[in-house]
């Protein structure tokens, strides 16, 4: 069975990341496996600007961001393989991928990065009753569709969830000439940046629809219409509320899902909190010498943060290949009042980590306070504002990890 | 007088600025948490600005995505999308070349943001 020290699964902005900080880290024999013609993953579909502003200071589209790191690739000679896909990790680091020049082939890894990125919730998560027409897909879908095919699925557009790629849609439709007729959210609040509610929606005069949902899909071969309806504080429908309104086009925008099936046939534990691997501070997960990075891990709304964890992956995989991956210290780290889940859920050496984390809800004006589980504040800092769709951080020093080794750390919000 | 409220997001903060206005005149701007968004929202109200993304035609039937290199102005956007596809571009193309020079006559233009192989 061919060796090779690094592999990397996954060829977007975390993969490409992680094999070069790896690779300046001092490993050499990295292969990146990427199953699509080309290496990007994502971002080659997300033509729009707005990546980059923490990393590079500009705002790129996806492309050229992932141009930046296919560059850096290029530049070390790491070297990567297209169309191929991978079937198969094992707890023994075996990696067993597929293309149609070598058919099936295993590789022996020295160490593992698992860097396959997210998928949208399928359309399953529309609840409505009744056949399903043609006319309705996923944002990303239609995104393909016209970002890489060049192909405008429909011209009276409704959409369901206000994330970022609802919203990006809508825009990206508006000025290929279709009617976006309204945006909807089930919430009472946007899950996506504000930024792209101004100018994705405002600008274009596109109505956002808080706490309301689609009831009922119109039509026998492709959609008509959509039945809409307010709901109540339990998000059940308000039926006297429902009214009609006319499409050809739903886009659904109802979240994304880390892309886990291989990790889970490594028999990698995983958080039902963030949908991705129990990881450390360097981004192992359970088992030695697996890694993970980007939104296989957990979903991100900014890429600059995928490819800060990627560094911080791939210096870990480089570190675990020289030293090996004894823990010198255990802390637990654990969402507390008002916080989704953080990342990492786990520290094994007293190192500066930063902690990421979701909010469960929009607040103004609240404390960030980290605590041990004897109830002792090790850190409080004040925010103006915390939204579910904004990841939030926080900086634990070596000095709070050292007097708190073998204790659980929650992060938790006050309101102020 | 007029007022009008324009949502600042030049930061995640998104703050809230009413801008009063007459005759185009701008007399005051409340609302602001710092600097930026006030010169954010005299902007907005003057001349407001957008980056237009979107794709371009290629000879051999594929699209590739281009950009406008500088903010343009927002309200000559459906001009701007009518004139990008009326072309169509032969490849070879490189990330960054210029593909339809001085779009709106102020000197800004529409670039490659991806690379196409002929
Ligand atoms: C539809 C969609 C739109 C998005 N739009 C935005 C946006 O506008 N702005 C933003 O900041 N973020 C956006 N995101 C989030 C975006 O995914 C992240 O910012 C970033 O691209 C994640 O990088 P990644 O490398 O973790 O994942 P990806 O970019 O998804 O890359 C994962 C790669 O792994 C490959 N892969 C997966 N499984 C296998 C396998 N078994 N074998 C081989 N290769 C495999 C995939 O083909 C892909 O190339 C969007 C996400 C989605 C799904
Ligand atoms: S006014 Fe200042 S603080 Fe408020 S959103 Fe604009 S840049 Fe941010």
């Amino acid at each position: 069975m061919t060796k090779v020290d690094l592999v990397v699964i996954g060829g977007g902005p975390a993969g490409m990341g992680a094999a070069v900080a790896a690779y300046d880290a001092g490993v050499r024999d990295i292969l990146v496996l990427e199953r699509d013609v080309r290496l990007g993953g994502i971002l080659e579909q997300c033509i729009h600007n707005g990546f980059g502003l923490h990393r590079f200071n500009e705002q790129l589209t996806g492309p050229e961001y992932a141009w930046r790191f296919e560059k850096e690739l290029h530049a070390r000679n790491i070297a990567y393989r297209l169309n191929t896909m991978v079937l198969d990790i094992t707890e023994d680091k075996v990696v067993t991928a597929m293309n149609s020049e070598e058919g099936v082939f295993q590789i022996q890894a020295g160490a593992v990065i698992l860097a396959m990125g997210c998928r949208e919730r399928p359309r399953g998560a529309l609840n409505t009753p009744g056949a399903r027409p043609a006319g309705i897909y996923t944002a990303g879908t239609a995104q393909r569709y016209i970002n890489i095919m060049g192909y405008m699925p429909g011209k009276k557009v409704v959409i369901l969830g206000s994330g970022d790629i609802g919203l990006i849609m809508a825009r990206r439709m508006t000025w290929e000439g279709a009617e976006v007729k309204m945006v909807l959210e089930l919430m009472p609040y946007s899950g996506g940046l504000t930024r792209n509610i101004v100018q994705c929606l405002q600008d274009n005069n596109i109505p956002l629809l808080l706490s309301h949902t689609i009831v009922d899909i119109h039509g026998k071969d492709r959609v008509t219409g959509v039945t809409i309806a307010e709901v109540d504080e339990n998000r059940r429908p308000k039926m006297e509320t429902a009214q009609e309104v006319e499409c050809d086009t739903i886009l659904l925008s109802v979240g994304l899902l880390p892309e886990n099936e291989l990790t889970k046939k490594a028999n990698v534990p995983l958080d039902r909190l963030t949908n991705g691997a129990y990881v450390d501070q360097r981004r192992m997960t359970e088992i030695p010498g697996i890694f993970a990075c980007g939104n296989v891990l957990h979903v991100h709304d900014l890429v600059d943060y995928v490819n800060e964890e990627a560094d911080i992956a791939g210096q870990g995989a480089a570190q675990y290949l020289k030293d090996g991956a004894e823990d010198t210290a255990k802390i637990t780290v654990k969402p507390g009042n008002g916080v989704r889940y953080t990342l990492p859920q786990r520290i094994s050496a007293v190192e500066k980590t930063t902690v990421f984390f979701r909010v469960t809800d929009v607040h103004k004006a609240v404390k960030v306070n980290v605590k041990n589980d004897e109830g002792t504040v090790l850190l409080s800092r004040r925010r103006p504002r915390v939204a579910p769709g904004e990841m939030e951080t926080v900086v634990l020093t070596e000095k709070i990890l050292a007097e708190n080794v073998g204790k659980t750390i929650s992060v938790e919000l006050e309101e102020v | 007088m007029e007022q009008r409220e324009i949502i600042c997001t030049t930061c995640p903060m998104g703050c809230h600025v009413t801008v009063t206005m007459e005759d185009g005149k701008i007399l005051d701007v409340k609302g602001n948490t710092c600097p930026r968004g006030d010169a954010y929202a005299r902007q907005e109200v003057t001349d407001p600005r957008r980056v237009i993304t979107t794709t371009i035609g290629l000879t051999d039937g594929n699209v590739l995505p281009v950009k406008s290199d500088n903010a343009v102005s927002k309200n000559r956007i459906p001009e701007f999308m009518q004139k990008i596809h009326h072309v169509a571009v032969k490849p070879p193309v490189q990330i960054g070349d210029v593909l339809i020079p001085d779009i709106d006559g102020e000197g800004n233009n529409i670039v490659a943001t991806q690379n196409a192989t002929a």
